[in-house]
């Protein structure tokens, strides 16, 4: 608690319980925040902090029983309106602009100011100029907001919420689209608005950010609250045990060993093109191996492991497994010869969230299973299900709830153990923990390392560098559609951070390990 | 022992949690049948003669051939798509059957005859949209025309009649007491339920619906789906002019099933079924279906005029949708 005279919280948020059928999401939560405070909450994924913050934006209405007090005084959220009333907005992950309005109409929406019945588009440009100019923006009122980039987006909405009077701003996870130098300059921004005193609520999974802006940090686990911590509080550990609940000393699983478990080539890829992203790229991927594909968010990783799945038309290129050649045009095909592929795209390209636990489980196998005429093995479905969601933990009622209602983790879960259940022999994994919990990261990584155990040979593409470095036997580095080196396995390179990043940024070819 | 007593209550709290899930597919597979029962007892209440057992062998013989379509129509709409054809479809079909049924010594081939035709309609629409990639609403508004225009052709745009249908039970008799209509909209509904519930193919369609791109990259052969559900459309269309057919002893090309495909969306429609595709099952269809014609029926009954029937019906369907929408959101998730 702040010394000396204490002020009014400008929000309090005390007893706030929320239930939804087969979950209890949040049970007597409570949050305080003060006027000109950055006050971060953190929580695994399904924590409840996005509900939280639902309930409080009015999206979701709380069971009775809770209240909320802003500047001490009862307040009733019962709708979105009412929230923007008291001066709660929230920057949403989703950007909510119209692409197609400019700055001012989108800062003006449903607000539009108008003389004689006509939108007085002059004066909304003049007037929302002095808001950013505040802001630091760089652009005018009158620009179109599909030309500007995502942090200029992100400004926007900003711009829209001071313009409205806010004085409680949410942000979820406001830096996950952003480049590190947006990034210091949204906290210039955030700090700028934290000494007008304004309240800013900051949901973040990254702890670097954390330390970095936030005054105090309000940590919740499993809907519950488990507590605040003061700014020179902070610690990594203190705050991963607050929101794990126990220790995660061994962090990044890599049990195996990875000279003895690596055996012969079980995958071969050769002169791999599309003929846009993809430039000729050739390697092996070995039975018991994690070889990691890193390199830039854009230099043909996703593209590439498409391919090799047929997803996407290829132009040239062979895939062989156990040194028999394949040929793959379609998803089915590659799944038939015992390739998988995890989209980093979940919900877009890989659960259906209207159908159930069990049915997104047993959806590649359902053909496998059945009987005559291509009727269903409900009770061999259900096995399967209920065996899975043992196996890997997956914290849901049952196995016919629906997937949409899971958190990102669970889900994520849902759908490794999908492929799982085709006994593959290669597993592509595209951004296998992103939007995904530290307790479930963890968990993840046992995952493949088990399966690594049993002779699978697993390709991770992944664009966090402590998990390529964590968990890889071998790493492959791209640079605009081609391989660029390799570092690990027999190179005699290490495994750093360093080293990637001079192939992946194309700086130069790094040399043998110092020391 | 607290660890006992904590895992006791867990166990409660998961099985309320089951519970509470049973409640709500029940909710959501019952959907519009309190709807339909209240719309039973008022006419009753009106008319004094709605549940007498001939009315409700009227009734149910009015919702036999919707039903049927609406039965293809479900499979359609569960992919996202939609088939404007079926009306079209059924006219040309019952051409072929009574020009079929013609046929000296073995005028039952006007049945597979018509099916068939239903069949090969259906996989043009079919094709069309999962080998060419066009809009369902736009291909199926296409074959809505012509084949209104083949259903003409065939007849030389006269009524064709037989007197003497070979299957004319299947329109006037009874089997145990109960009509032939109705026995083939049941069973039209049971075939559509074990596919849609019980097949590979239907877990298929559900997951087309739902996520068309994951379905791609999850390796189901999305082509195959949409060829299917065109195919069964139309079959059910052929169905619906054999059916037509028999209990008219005639069909005529320009008249016959007119506007049909629009009763059977508005049936589908209530019976729950998300127009995105994805999420509704056969029996909301078959209550929707029930519900259209226990309004004609009883509007009738109760003696309203023809033009305020048509006013009432189309708002009872935008009523009974809209409070729909309203419930579910009830139960929204996270």
């Amino acid at each position: 608690m702040p010394s000396a005279p204490e002020p009014t919280p400008i929000l309090e948020m005390r007893g706030i319980t929320k239930t939804f059928p087969g979950v209890k999401a949040l049970a007597g939560v409570e949050l305080t925040v003060y006027p000109g405070e950055v006050h971060a909450l953190m929580g695994e994924n399904g924590a409840g902090k996005s509900t939280l913050m639902k309930i409080l934006s009015g999206a979701y209405k709380a069971d009775p029983g809770g209240e909320i007090r802003i500047d001490g005084k009862l307040a009733h959220i019962d709708g979105p309106l009412s929230a923007k009333t008291l001066g709660i907005a929230v920057i949403y992950q989703e950007l909510s602009l119209s692409p197609n309005l400019t700055v001012a109409e989108n800062i003006y929406l449903g607000r539009e100011l108008s003389s004689g019945g006509q939108v007085d588009r002059a004066r909304m440009r003049r007037e929302c100029q002095g808001v950013l100019d505040r802001l630091g923006a760089g652009f005018g009122p009158a620009t179109v907001v599909s030309t500007l980039s995502i942090a200029e987006r992100q400004m926007v909405e900003i711009a829209r919420a001071i313009h409205a009077n806010a004085r409680i701003l949410v942000m979820d996870e406001p830096t996950t689209a952003l480049s590190s130098r947006e990034t210091d300059k949204l906290f210039d921004l955030i700090r700028t608005l934290r000494a007008d005193g304004l309240a800013i609520i900051y949901i973040s999974h990254r702890m670097a950010e954390v330390y970095e802006l936030a005054d105090r940090c309000s940590v919740l686990r499993d809907g519950a609250y488990v507590g605040t911590l003061l700014r020179d509080e902070l610690k990594a550990e203190t705050l991963v045990k607050m929101m794990v609940g126990r220790d995660l000393s061994k962090f990044y699983k890599k049990d195996h060993d990875a000279e003895g478990s690596r055996g012969e080539v079980i995958l071969s890829v050769r002169d791999m093109s599309d003929g846009r992203r993809v430039r000729g790229c050739s390697f092996d991927l070995h039975r018991g191996e994690v070889l990691c594909l890193a390199g830039l968010v854009g230099s043909g990783r996703t593209e590439l492991a498409r391919l090799i799945y047929g997803a996407d038309a290829r132009k040239s290129g062979t895939v062989a497994l156990d040194g028999k050649p394949l040929d793959i045009v379609r998803p089915i095909q590659a799944v038939d010869a015992g390739i998988v592929y995890l989209t980093e795209d979940r919900k877009g390209q890989g659960l259906f969230l209207d159908m159930t636990v069990q049915e997104n489980i047993n959806l590649q196998v359902i053909g496998r299973d059945a009987g005559k005429g291509g009727l269903l093995d409900l009770r061999k479905a259900r096995g399967r299900a209920v065996d899975a969601i043992r196996a890997l933990s997956i914290r849901v009622a049952g196995p016919v709830v629906e997937v949409g209602s899971l958190s990102g983790g669970n889900q994520q879960k849902v759908l490794l153990s999908r492929l799982l259940e085709t006994r593959p022999r290669v597993l592509i994994l595209d951004e296998p923990t992103r939007g995904v919990d530290i307790g479930a990261k963890s968990e993840i990584y046992r995952i493949i390392d088990d399966l690594v155990k049993a002779g699978i040979g697993v390709l991770v593409i992944s664009s966090e560098m402590p998990e390529v470095v964590g968990i890889a036997d071998r790493v492959l580095v791209m640079r605009e559609g081609h391989i660029a080196g390799e570092v690990g396995g027999t190179t005699g390179i290490a495994i750093t951070q360093e080293n990637i990043i001079a192939l992946a940024a194309g700086l130069a070819h790094p040399s043998a390990p110092a020391a | 022992m607290s660890q006992e007593t904590s895992s006791a209550a867990l166990t409660r709290e998961k099985a309320a949690a089951n519970r509470q899930i049973l409640i709500q597919q029940i909710i959501r597979t019952v959907g519009m049948l309190p709807i339909l029962i209240l719309l039973g007892i008022g006419f009753q209440l009106m008319s004094g003669r709605f549940f007498s057992g001939q009315n409700l062998s009227i009734v149910t013989q009015q919702a036999s051939i919707n039903t049927v379509l609406a039965c293809g129509m479900t499979a359609v709409i569960l992919t996202g798509g939609i088939d404007l054809s079926v009306g079209s479809i059924l006219a040309a079909s019952a051409m072929v059957a009574v020009i079929g049924s013609l046929v000296p010594d073995m005028g039952m081939i006007g049945i597979p005859l018509a099916l068939f035709a239903g069949l090969v309609f259906g996989l043009i629409n079919g094709s069309l949209v999962a080998f060419i990639g066009l809009p369902p609403f736009i291909t199926t508004l296409g074959s809505l025309t012509a084949v209104r225009g083949v259903a003409r052709l065939l007849g030389n745009d006269t009524t064709v009649f037989n007197s003497h249908l070979p299957f004319a039970f299947i329109g006037n008799g009874y089997l145990f007491g109960i009509p032939w209509l109705v026995i083939i909209a049941f069973l039209s509904v049971i075939v559509t339920w074990i596919i849609l519930r019980r097949t590979v193919l239907g877990v298929h369609i559900y997951a087309t619906g739902g996520n068309e791109s994951a379905a791609r990259l999850s390796g189901i052969k999305v082509w195959a789906v949409f060829l299917f559900v065109y195919g069964f459309s139309g079959l059910m269309a052929g169905l619906g002019g054999v059916m037509s057919a028999a209990r008219l002893f005639a069909a005529n090309g320009t008249q016959l099933g007119q506007s049909y495909e629009l009763d059977a969306i508005a049936a589908v429609i209530l019976g729950g079924t998300s127009f995105t595709g994805g999420v509704g099952s056969i029996w909301g269809t078959l209550i929707g279906a029930l519900i259209i014609a226990v309004l004609s029926n009883g509007l009738v009954l109760v003696g309203v005029s023809d033009i305020w029937q048509y006013i009432i019906k189309g708002l009872v369907i935008i009523i009974a949708v809209a409070l729909d929408r309203v419930r579910s959101q009830g139960g929204a998730r996270t």
